[in-house]
């Protein structure tokens, strides 16, 4: 579905994306972990052709992401970091003008916006400037939107940052019954829960390139399946082991304060990527 | 083509939410010069072939139909693409950057007229009849193309709204004023007069005051608006092309 080569792209003297392969196949939820900056939103817009590469190459479907614009725009559906609905325009006149821009059929548009509105428990909404929504009905408009053209492919960037725990529950549940539909998904977030519970495939990106990728167990086992946490002066430090064993018998020369447990997809993150805030 | 409905039917639904704020804004400036300049200094003023409020209507409606379709197209093109970023909605979508240029400028074009049509009718308010005629509305709306057009490669270019304020400042407001709009370009220096003589907006007001008080029909400024309007659209269509690619 997406084949991304050899992509390199720079700001100045900053790379953001760096010499990045990455293939996602049709019908994977795939995450996008990484720290700020990382480059992932860049990686995005890359691949939604609001930005192009320095070098290197990437297919959606086969299409060549910097040439067949169209084809590749008409098959994509985006839900940006940030919200960029039209703030003038009510919540169903944002989505009528998506539906028209990419040249739905009346009869199909009015009633996918009817579907989309109820799944997103926005109907009673529709008539409300988008500007004066809260947050979390913009993020669930912004996904109605993308999801409006009937793309086969969603990007999302950062889809739940600010939503409460109920809401997000439920863009989740949406999201998975989307991705069992077919629709393939690539998905970023700083919420790694989030990426534990909806992906099948994660990687992991830190100065524009990949450092690990794999399923969330997977990468879990790279580093150790057990982790002892224990209190070192005031400093948490973090021993990973294979097996439960080696990890008892570790913790029983600690002398404080000591915890085992098995590892998670953020013991992942913190091992795997740079973080400036000291170790 | 349905691209093009798709982004001027957004253009012309927000006009229509504001349409009297919109109207109100565009023509305060004019009514003002006309109001000052017109009936308060020129009112007993002859110049050339009749009154003073003959001359500088057909300039101020020249400056207001330059204004406006500008206006009208590059700020909220500029706050879309910094601010709001609604401006990737477009990007995304399959619409080509001819009808994306194309719809833009139709929203700078409909505010250009409509705010030109505020000054006619406050112009017979005053009692001035001018001589209108198709090509006056012609000229008015090839004229409001190419300022719409320069207006969507401003959007485009420009790279905050600070610059976006500052090139109305200092090009805009210079040109108002000086192409010819209030008094006649032969009382400048002929150096200064040869320079103005190149702008889009002296031969917009050249050609409508040729046809609303001569009534003869100036066809070399037509053609030189024109040929502004086909330069302008082509830079706009470019500037959105080359903005993909950063
Ligand atoms: N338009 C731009 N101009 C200059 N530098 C940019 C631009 N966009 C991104 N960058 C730089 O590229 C790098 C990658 O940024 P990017 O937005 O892709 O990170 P990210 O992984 O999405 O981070 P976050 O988690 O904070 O959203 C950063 O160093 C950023 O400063
Ligand atoms: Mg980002």
């Amino acid at each position: 579905m997406i084949k991304i080569t050899g992509v390199t792209k720079r700001y100045g003297k900053i790379v953001a994306v760096n010499n990045l392969d990455l293939h996602i196949e049709k019908g994977e939820f795939f995450g996008l972990l990484g720290p700020n900056g990382a480059g992932k939103t860049t990686l995005i817009k890359i691949l939604t052709t609001l930005s192009r590469p320095d070098s290197g190459t990437l297919t959606i479907n086969g299409h060549d992401v910097t040439k067949d614009l169209v084809h590749v725009k008409a098959s994509v559906g985006l839900v940006p970091q940030h919200t960029n609905l039209d703030m003038e325009l009510t919540v169903w006149e944002n989505l009528e003008l998506h539906g028209l821009l990419f040249g739905l059929p009346k009869k199909e548009r009015r009633q996918t916006i009817e579907e989309l509105l109820t799944f997103t428990e926005l109907t009673e909404h529709r008539q409300r400037l988008a500007g004066s929504l809260s947050g979390g009905m913009k993020r669930r408009l912004l996904i109605a939107r993308a999801l409006l053209h009937r793309p086969r492919l969603l990007f999302l960037d950062e889809p739940t940052i600010g939503l409460d725990p109920y809401t997000r529950r439920k863009i989740w549940d949406l999201l998975k019954s989307m991705n069992n539909a077919g629709l393939t998904i690539l998905l970023t977030t700083h919420y790694i829960e989030e990426a534990a519970a909806l992906c099948n495939r994660v990687a992991l990106i830190d100065h524009g390139s990949i450092v690990a990728l794999g399923s969330p167990s997977e990468l879990k086992n790279m580093i150790g399946s057990y982790v002892v946490v224990y209190d070192d002066q005031g400093v948490t430090r973090y021993n990973f082991f294979s097996d439960r064993e080696a990890a008892v018998d570790f913790a029983r020369q600690i002398t404080q304060n000591v915890t085992i447990r098995e590892t998670n997809l953020e013991d992942v993150f913190l091992r795997l990527t740079s973080h400036p805030v000291a170790e | 083509m349905r691209g093009l409905y798709a982004v001027m039917w957004r253009e012309l639904l927000v006009l229509r939410k504001r349409l009297w704020k919109t109207l109100a804004a565009g023509s305060i400036s004019p009514v003002l010069y006309l109001t000052a300049f017109g009936w308060g200094i020129g009112r007993n003023v002859t110049m050339g072939s009749g009154n003073y409020l003959h001359f500088i209507i057909p300039g101020i409606i020249a400056l207001t139909v330059m204004n406006n379709s500008f206006s009208g197209v590059a700020t909220p093109l500029n706050i879309s693409r910094h601010y709001s970023k609604t401006f990737e909605e477009y990007l995304i979508a399959p619409v080509s950057n001819l009808c994306l240029a194309l719809g833009k400028a139709a929203g700078g074009i409909l505010r250009g007229l409509t705010a030109s049509a505020v000054v006619l009718v406050v112009s017979l308010l005053f009692k001035v009849h001018l001589h209108l005629n198709l090509w006056f509305f012609i000229t008015l709306f090839v004229s409001s193309f190419a300022f719409a057009s320069m207006g969507v490669l401003a959007g485009m270019v420009i790279r905050s709204h600070e610059d976006q304020s500052n090139f109305n400042t200092f090009v805009l407001l210079p040109m108002s004023f000086l192409s010819g709009t209030f008094f006649h370009l032969d009382l400048l220096p002929t150096p200064l007069a040869s320079f103005i003589k190149l702008l889009p907006l002296t031969h917009v007001a050249i050609a409508l005051r040729s046809i609303a008080t001569d009534q003869v029909t100036p066809y070399a400024s037509l053609g030189v608006i024109t040929l502004f309007a086909l330069i302008f659209f082509l830079a706009a269509v470019f500037s959105i092309n080359r903005y993909r690619e950063i």
